[in-house]
C-alpha cells in the first residue's frame, strides 16, 4: 500500500520525531563520541595559525564569521553552488514555485474563485507542498505494453533539458552557471530537445491519445521553433554576439524591446506555443484528447513533468527578459553596503566585531538580481494571462499562424534591424 | 491467425491508415457516453455515438407509482431543469384528472420554469466553456447560476430537485416578498450574462475556432427533427411557448431568437439570447400575475382517472421540445408513460455533423447540440 499516513496524528507524529531524537543521542553517546576519542589517540592534529586544530576548536570556528565568511565566499565561487543554488536550479525552482501559486491565485480571483486556502494558513501557500507530497505518495502505473526504459527516462529527460536551459540565463553580471560565447545557439540546441523527448514519452507509452498528443507537440514546438530563432535574430544582429551575458550588458541605455517590438511579439507568441500554454494548449487538449502525451504518466512521473514544464517557463520568461527587456540594467536602487561596518566594525555593545570579507555579495549583483526578478515576474504574469481569457485553438489554426504569419512578421522584425545597422542609429556612433 | 466466428458475424475490415478513438464513457469530453471516432490524421471519417450507460427505467417506474408519486422521480433525467421536465407530465395529468388550475399558479409555473431554463442553460454552457479549454467561461456560469439557485431554493425550497410542479398547481405559494428579490436578481443577473459576451462570445478566437464547423442545414435541421436551440440555430423560427402556447405563454410576449449560420457558433449562442429572453418573460410574468390567490387545487389522497384515454402535451425545455405522452386505464396508476426527449432528437444529427470535421472540433459540435445524455436514456 502505498498510503503515506492513514491514520495521521500529530502527537504520534511528534512522538516519533523525539523518539529518532533520542535513538540519535543515544547512538552518538555509546558508540560515536567513543570511536571519535579512539580515533583522536591515533591521529596527530594539524596545526594551523600556530594552533593545534583540536574538534573544541573547530566547532568554535563555526561561529567565527571572520573565519567562515571566506569559506563560504570560496563555496559560492564554486560551480557545483553555481548549478544547485543560485543562478541554476534552486533559484529556478523557487520562482517556478512562485510561479504556480501566483498562476493558482491569480485565475481564481478572475474567474470568482478564492483558490487554494486552507494548507498553510496564510492563502493556501503550502499548496504545492501538499501536491508534492500527494504525487510523490501515489503509485506509478505503467502501461503493460509500454516501452519501459525509454516511458521511464522521459520524464527525467525533461527535467534534465528544463534544468540545461536554465543553466544558460544570467542573473545577474557575472552571474551565471554556463557563460559561453555561443549562449544563444545553445538555448537554440537545449529547445530542440523537447520535441524529441516529448515524441519518446508518447510513442513509449503504447497509447492512443498519448500518441496523437506526442504528434501533435512535435508540429507545434518544431513549426514555431523557426518563427523563435528567427524572432532573435534581429537582437543577435544589433549586439554582434551570440552570448546571452553580452546581449544583457548591450541594454544599458535602451533595452532592445524599443526598437524591435515586432520581435518581441513574435517571440512572445511562440514561447506561449513552445511552452503549450493557452491558448496553444492543443497537446495536453483535456477534452479532446484526455490529457495529451500526458495521458499514461502517474505519480511522480507527472510531477516531474510539470517540474520541468515550469522551469521552462521560467528560463522562457528570462531568456525574454534577456533578449528584450534588458536582463538585470535597472536604476540603482539597492543602497550600498554601510561602510562604518568596514571600516570600524559592528559594535555590539562592549565588543566591537571586526569582520573581514563583508560584503558578500555586490551592490551591482544584488539590484541586478532585483531587476531580472522583477521583470521576469512582470513576463510571467502575462504569460499567465491569456490561460483565463482565451480558448483553445486548433492545429491548423495553429500551424497556419506560426508557418505564415509569424514567419512573416520574423523576417519584418530582421528588416527593421538591418535598417537601423545601416541607417546609424545603432551601432557605431549611434544610440548605444 | 484464424478465428471460427459464429454464423452471421464476419471482421470488419479496417484501412490501415484508420484509428479507432473511444471517447467515453470515461473521457472528459463525453458525458455519460461513448462516441467512437475513427479518424484518418486529423480528419474523423465516421462517428458513432453509443449512448444508453444511464439507463433508468424511468417510464417503467411511472407504471407503478401513482400521480403524486411520480413526481419527484420524472424529474431525475435533467436534475437542474427539473421543473421543465416534470411540466409536460403534469399539464397531461390535470387533463386525465379533469383540474382547472388557478390563474396565480399558472403565472408560478411560468417563473419557476424560466428560471430553471437558465440554470439549466448556465450549466451547458460551462461545460461548452470548459470544453474549449476557456476555464473563465466554466466559473463564471457556474457562480452566476447561484443567483437563480438561491431564488429556486426560496421559492420551492430545495436547490435542485424542486418536484414543485403537482396536478392541480404548484406544492407552496411564493414566500413573502418574494417579488422584489426575484427582479432584482433577474435584473443583476441579465447584467452579468451579458458581460459573458466580451470574454467568450466576442472573443476572436473562439470565432475563428466555431464559425463555420458543424454546418447543420435548415432541411437537414427538419428531416432529423431537432428541436430548441439547435433548430432554431439553423433558421427555423420554432419555439413551442409561441407556436403551441401552454399556461399562460399566450398573454405574455415571448421573441423567438433564430440564427440562419447552423454552425457550432450560431448553436452556442442561441441559448445565450434565450437566456435574455427569459429574464425578459420572467419581469412580464412578475408583472401580471394576480398578488394574491390561490395557487392549488386540493386533490384526493389516491386520484383516479376516469377511463381509458391518452393525452400528448409538450412544453419548450431548455434543449427543445419535451413531450409526455400518458395512457390511462381509470387507475390510479398510469398505464403507461412515454416522454420524448429532445435530446435524443439532437443527438441523431451528429453522426453527419462530424463526418469530414477535424478532432479538433469534436468536442465543440457535439456540446453545441445541447445534448444532455441522462435524458436522452432517462
Amino acid at each position: 500500500m502505498s498510503v503515506i499516513a492513514p491514520n495521521f496524528k500529530l502527537s504520534e507524529f511528534i512522538k516519533s520525531l523525539l523518539d529518532n531524537v533520542f535513538w540519535i543521542i543515544f547512538i552518538v553517546v555509546l558508540i560515536g563520541i567513543p570511536a571519535i576519542m579512539m580515533i583522536l589517540f591515533v591521529i596527530e592534529m594539524p596545526v594551523i595559525d600556530g594552533e593545534l586544530l583540536t574538534p573544541f576548536l573547530a566547532l568554535t570556528w563555526i561561529a567565527d564569521p571572520s573565519r567562515i565568511l571566506p569559506i563560504v565566499k570560496a563555496f559560492m565561487a564554486t560551480d557545483i553552488f553555481r548549478v544547485m543554488a543560485f543562478p541554476g536550479f534552486g533559484f529556478a525552482a523557487l520562482l517556478a514555485a512562485g510561479t504556480i501559486f501566483i498562476e493558482r491565485k491569480m485565475l481564481a480571483k478572475l474567474q470568482l474563485r478564492v483558490g487554494p486556502f486552507y494548507c498553510g494558513k496564510f492563502e493556501g501557500i503550502l499548496q504545492l507542498m501538499g501536491d508534492g507530497l500527494k504525487l510523490i505518495s501515489k503509485e506509478i502505473i505503467i502501461p503493460a505494453k509500454a516501452d519501459k526504459p525509454i516511458f521511464w527516462a522521459a520524464p527525467v529527460l525533461f527535467v534534465a533539458a528544463a534544468a540545461a536551459f536554465v543553466a544558460f540565463i544570467p542573473v545577474a553580471p557575472g552571474w551565471v552557471v554556463a557563460d559561453v560565447d555561443m549562449g544563444l545557439l545553445g538555448v537554440f540546441a537545449v529547445i530542440g530537445f523537447f520535441p524529441i523527448i516529448t515524441i519518446l514519452s508518447a510513442w513509449s507509452a503504447n497509447s492512443k491519445f498519448p500518441f496523437i498528443g506526442g504528434i501533435r507537440a512535435l508540429f507545434q514546438m518544431v513549426s514555431f521553433e523557426i518563427p523563435l530563432i528567427l524572432s532573435l535574430l534581429g537582437v543577435v544582429m544589433l549586439t554582434g554576439s551570440l552570448n546571452l551575458s553580452e546581449i544583457a550588458a548591450s541594454q544599458s541605455s535602451f533595452p532592445w524591446i524599443v526598437f524591435l517590438p515586432v520581435g518581441a511579439i513574435v517571440f512572445f507568441i511562440t514561447m506561449l506555443a513552445e511552452l503549450e500554454r493557452i491558448p496553444f494548449d492543443l497537446p495536453e487538449a483535456e477534452s479532446e484528447i484526455v490529457a495529451g502525451w500526458l495521458t499514461e504518466l502517474s505519480g511522480m512521473m507527472y510531477g516531474l513533468v510539470q517540474l520541468g514544464t515550469y522551469l521552462k517557463l521560467y528560463a522562457f520568461a528570462a531568456l525574454f527578459v534577456v533578449v528584450f527587456l534588458g536582463g538585470w540594467n535597472g536604476p540603482m536602487v539597492v543602497p550600498p553596503f554601510p561602510a562604518e561596518i568596514l571600516e570600524k566594525g559592528i559594535e555590539l555593545g562592549p565588543v566591537t566585531a571586526n569582520i573581514p570579507g563583508l560584503p558578500l555579495f555586490t551592490q551591482d549583483m544584488l539590484n541586478g538580481t532585483l531587476w531580472f526578478v522583477l521583470k521576469t515576474v512582470g513576463v510571467i504574469f502575462f504569460i499567465l494571462l491569456p490561460r483565463g481569457v482565451f480558448p483553445r485553438i486548433r492545429v491548423d489554426m495553429l500551424l497556419s499562424l506560426g508557418w505564415t504569419k509569424l514567419i512573416g512578421l520574423a523576417f519584418v522584425n530582421i528588416f527593421i534591424a538591418l535598417g537601423l545597422l545601416y541607417a546609424g542609429v545603432l551601432g557605431p556612433g549611434g544610440l548605444q | 491467425m484464424t478465428f471460427n466466428l459464429p454464423p452471421g458475424l464476419a471482421l470488419q475490415k479496417v484501412d490501415e491508415r484508420i484509428m479507432t478513438l473511444n471517447v467515453g464513457p470515461q473521457h472528459p469530453g463525453s458525458g455519460h457516453m461513448r462516441i467512437i471516432v475513427q479518424i484518418d490524421g486529423d480528419y474523423i471519417v465516421a462517428c458513432d455515438p453509443d449512448p444508453g450507460y444511464v439507463h433508468r427505467g424511468e417510464e417503467k417506474m411511472a407504471e407503478y407509482r401513482n400521480y403524486i408519486t411520480n413526481i419527484p422521480h420524472l424529474e431525475r433525467p435533467v436534475i437542474h431543469d427539473s421543473c421543465n421536465v416534470l411540466y409536460p407530465y403534469v399539464l397531461g395529468a390535470e387533463e386525465l384528472l379533469g383540474i382547472e388550475v388557478p390563474e396565480r399558479a399558472k403565472y408560478v409555473r411560468v417563473i419557476a420554469s424560466e428560471l430553471n431554463r437558465c440554470i439549466y442553460i448556465m450549466y451547458w454552457l460551462a461545460i461548452y466553456g470548459i470544453f474549449l479549454g476557456h476555464s473563465t467561461m466554466f466559473m463564471w456560469p457556474a457562480g452566476d447560476r447561484e443567483l437563480l439557485i438561491d431564488l429556486m431554493e426560496k421559492m420551492t425550497g430545495a436547490r435542485v430537485t424542486h418536484a414543485h410542479f403537482v396536478p392541480g398547481g404548484v406544492r407552496n405559494d411564493l414566500p413573502p416578498n418574494f417579488e422584489d428579490v426575484c427582479l432584482r436578481q433577474v435584473n443583476y443577473f441579465e447584467k452579468r450574462i451579458k458581460e459573458y459576451a466580451a470574454v467568450f462570445y466576442d472573443n476572436p478566437i473562439l470565432i475563428s475556432r466555431t464559425r463555420d464547423t458543424g454546418i447543420l442545414s435548415r432541411q437537414d435541421a427538419i428531416r432529423y427533427g431537432t428541436t430548441g436551440s439547435v433548430l432554431r440555430a439553423s433558421g427555423v423560427d420554432y419555439d413551442l411557448r409561441v407556436k403551441e402556447p401552454y399556461d399562460v405563454y399566450d398573454e405574455l410576449d415571448v421573441h423567438t431568437n433564430v440564427m440562419k449560420e447552423g454552425d457550432s457558433y450560431a448553436r452556442s449562442r442561441i441559448p445565450w439570447l434565450d437566456m435574455m429572453e427569459s429574464c425578459n418573460i420572467i419581469r412580464q410574468a412578475l408583472q401580471k400575475m394576480p398578488k394574491s390567490g390561490s395557487v392549488r387545487v386540493k386533490l384526493k389522497p389516491n386520484p383516479k382517472t376516469k377511463g381509458l384515454e391518452s393525452v400528448y402535451k409538450r412544453v419548450e425545455s431548455g434543449r427543445g421540445s419535451l413531450g409526455c405522452y400518458i395512457v390511462s386505464d381509470a387507475k390510479t396508476e398510469p398505464y403507461r408513460v412515454k416522454l420524448s426527449v429532445p435530446s435524443f432528437r439532437n443527438l441523431i444529427a451528429l453522426p453527419n455533423l462530424l463526418k469530414g470535421e477535424k478532432l479538433g472540433n469534436m468536442p465543440s459540435v457535439y456540446w453545441s447540440l445541447n445534448y444532455w445524455p441522462v435524458e436522452a436514456d432517462r
